[in-house]
């Protein structure tokens, strides 16, 4: 009985799936970046409060959604990798990681820098805010142990537990920051949420989230592909030893 | 009873350690398991306790897969690794008591008797002498009974006069039948031994 | 459950025999919360509003001192070895672990509360409450930081990483733990955080002890 050690890293079907979809998602990324950000800077009009500062929303809001859907994700793989030991499972959750992060640093300097011409100061203690920042954090800690492995296979399942507990704990943190937020500043915080989006508004701002859902599309192939030719590289000294 | 192992094969840091290892050892055997540094003896005597899995191949105990059921192997095993698992701030018999309640067993007067540690069981482990440490780690065999050794260079750093001590609990234990899996470069001269060459079985794939 | 009794029986009669770990956590937790009037200054009405904060986040602080030593003493002279092939589920092997760190290393912080709080200017309604919400709220400190404990075990410098671990985990405890206090100083209802408290207890007492069994396994392998 000889064991195939190519079988644990050659995932050769999900580079067939991504090779087609490669290039259609890098295409489909440019394209809607264009669009949308031509309608978020020229067509959207500016706020009658903030002027043309509304803008950021059109980068903030979307990257915020990001990195809550791709620590989501990642939690997601985490568990396939951890009960069905797919090995792109492992693999697609540590690629995720790095662009979910930043999406999240993105969408925290942003926040700030539209923070500054509304409240007068980089940083507010605002719920949203505080819970991205310990969210970035999270995902620090996720890439953290992921380096401080030497095997990648227990990294993988050390980093696969850790990003489950942290997904358990991501609505019972996001609640408690909301709960800390209003105990401490009652509604001075003036948020983006009113009852009333405007289409003009919300058109660009779902162009633009559908374009960094294509973004993160298109960097998470090349990622992936990476690891996975890390991996057989690894393998392929591992053999070299061998003989 | 029996332990079988059925082609165990190891993977560490996705390095192939070694493969397609099987053996089957009864009541009043010892397995003796030879090979050079790295060749995976300390390895698959984890694999036999169960705290390394093998990347393929299983481990039966009375014929039954221990991994289809874990109980009917638990407590049957005792494993004797490089480290001593002794703390430094407790004494020799609180460690060794501590062990036989954590296990469940009460044989510790009669463990401290056997391996001669009773002039210095209530100094604590931490001043204790490598050869002392590793004799009162041995005392574990005795304070807590199971009727499977699992040894990994259990007379290192002993002088020849524990080493025979040792060697007479091994064969008593085995006459009792009990049964012991062995990793040592020692040969500890033993009758009903069988022989497992990791670098032999290496060479034959 | 005689296994249970005999490691935590264990755990504490090292801790006490050791006694340095006692002293060290205690001495650190004092000095940390000695720092903050030097720093913010020795107005007493400005100490008495951030006593609850800097109490917790000493308290979190202090327990996180502790953590690493949780598994890797153990791991180090061979002890988890053997102690993972006891008769008794890891899970629970590991919440007599998780116990015995928090009879030894956040227990005595809780008792030596008062007197930081008094010094601290801390009203007296608010001191019963900072007890009860500690003594409710702080076995999450075990508990959760056994998660990172156990996920670094054998790490050269595991200590760093585990807080960059735990430390975002332990938000929840330290936002109801401070608003149980300030509730009691307010004179509102505390019942409400209390119980907040004791439900993020709960829950990570059935979570905690699963993933820090998990990682341990790995950590073996």
């Amino acid at each position: 009985m000889a064991i195939d050690l190519h079988k644990f890293a050659n995932p050769a079907r999900f580079l067939r799936i991504t090779a087609v979809i490669f290039p259609w998602a890098a295409a489909l990324t440019l394209l809607l970046l264009g669009i949308g950000l031509y309608f978020a800077l020229f067509v959207s009009p500016e706020d009658y409060q903030q002027g043309n500062t509304v803008r950021i929303m059109f980068v903030h809001v979307p990257a915020a959604w990001m990195s809550m859907s791709v620590y989501s994700m990642m939690a997601i793989s985490a568990a396939v990798g951890l009960i069905w030991k797919h090995p792109v499972a492992d693999l697609s959750a540590k690629a995720a990681a790095p662009i979910g992060a930043c999406f999240t640093f993105l969408a925290l300097v942003t926040g700030s820098l539209w923070g500054q011409p509304m409240w007068g100061t980089f940083w507010v203690w605002d719920a949203r805010l505080t819970s991205m920042l310990i969210l970035f954090f999270l995902y620090l800690g996720y890439m953290a142990i992921w380096e401080s492995y030497d095997d990648p296979s227990k990294a993988a399942k050390a980093a696969a537990i850790l990003v489950l507990v942290g997904a358990i704990n991501v609505p019972v943190i996001k609640f408690s920051v909301d709960w800390w937020n209003t105990l401490h500043q009652p509604a001075s915080v003036a948020t983006m949420d009113g009852p009333k989006i405007h289409s003009s508004i919300l058109t660009p701002l779902l162009i633009m989230g559908t374009a960094y859902m294509s973004l993160f599309v298109t960097v998470f192939i090349i990622r992936v592909k990476a690891e996975i030719l890390n991996r057989r590289l690894r393998m392929m000294r591992l053999v070299q030893l061998e003989d | 009873m029996s332990l079988n192992a059925r082609h165990l094969s190891c993977i560490r840091q996705d390095r192939l350690i070694f493969k397609n290892i099987s053996f089957s050892l009864n009541s009043g055997e010892v397995l003796w398991i030879k090979g050079k540094n790295g060749a995976g003896k300390s390895s698959l005597l984890r694999i036999i306790a169960g705290l390394l899995k093998p990347i393929q191949g299983e481990i039966l105990w009375q014929g039954e897969n221990v991994k289809d059921d874990p109980d009917i192997f638990q407590n049957q095993f005792r494993y004797i690794a490089h480290q001593d698992a002794l703390k430094p701030a407790l004494t020799g018999t609180e460690n060794l008591r501590f062990w036989s309640q954590y296990f469940g067993t009460d044989n510790v007067p009669a463990a401290l008797k056997e391996f001669e540690l009773e002039r210095i069981a209530d100094v604590p482990t931490g001043i204790m002498s490598a050869g002392q440490k590793k004799r009162t780690n041995l005392a574990r065999l005795i304070a807590c009974p199971a009727p499977l050794w699992i040894l990994d260079e259990p007379v290192s750093s002993l002088d020849t006069h524990y080493i025979a001590l040792f060697r007479n609990q091994l064969v008593r234990h085995v006459k009792n039948g009990g049964m012991a899996v062995l990793a040592t470069h020692q040969d500890l001269e033993l009758d009903f031994i069988q022989m497992l060459d990791l670098d032999a079985e290496r060479g034959k794939s | 459950m005689g296994s249970f009794f005999s490691l935590l029986k264990r755990d504490i009669q090292l801790a006490v025999r050791q006694g340095s770990a006692f002293t060290m956590t205690l001495s650190f937790f004092v000095i940390a919360v000695t720092l903050f009037p030097l720093g913010v200054g020795p107005e007493l009405s400005i100490l008495a509003r951030i006593s609850p904060g800097v109490l917790w986040v000493g308290a979190l602080l202090a327990c996180l001192l502790t953590l690493d030593r949780m598994f890797q003493a153990d791991f180090e002279d061979g002890s988890l070895d053997q102690l993972m092939l006891g008769s008794m589920p890891l899970e629970i092997m590991v919440l007599a672990k998780i116990s015995a760190h928090w009879l030894t290393s956040v227990f005595p912080l809780i008792l030596i509360t008062p007197i930081l709080a008094l010094s601290l200017n801390m009203p007296g309604e608010g001191i019963g409450a900072m007890i009860l919400a500690l003594l409710l709220g702080s076995p999450v400190l075990s508990l959760i930081g056994a998660i990172g404990a156990a996920l670094t075990v054998g790490m050269r410098r595991g200590g760093v990483l585990l807080s960059l671990l735990v430390l975002p985990l332990y938000i929840p405890v330290l936002i109801f733990g401070v608003a149980a206090v300030e509730a009691a100083i307010a004179v509102l209802p505390v019942g409400p955080h209390l119980l907040l408290l004791s439900g993020l207890s709960l829950g990570a007492l059935v979570l905690c002890p699963l993933a820090a069994a998990a990682g341990l396994r790995l950590a073996v392998d």
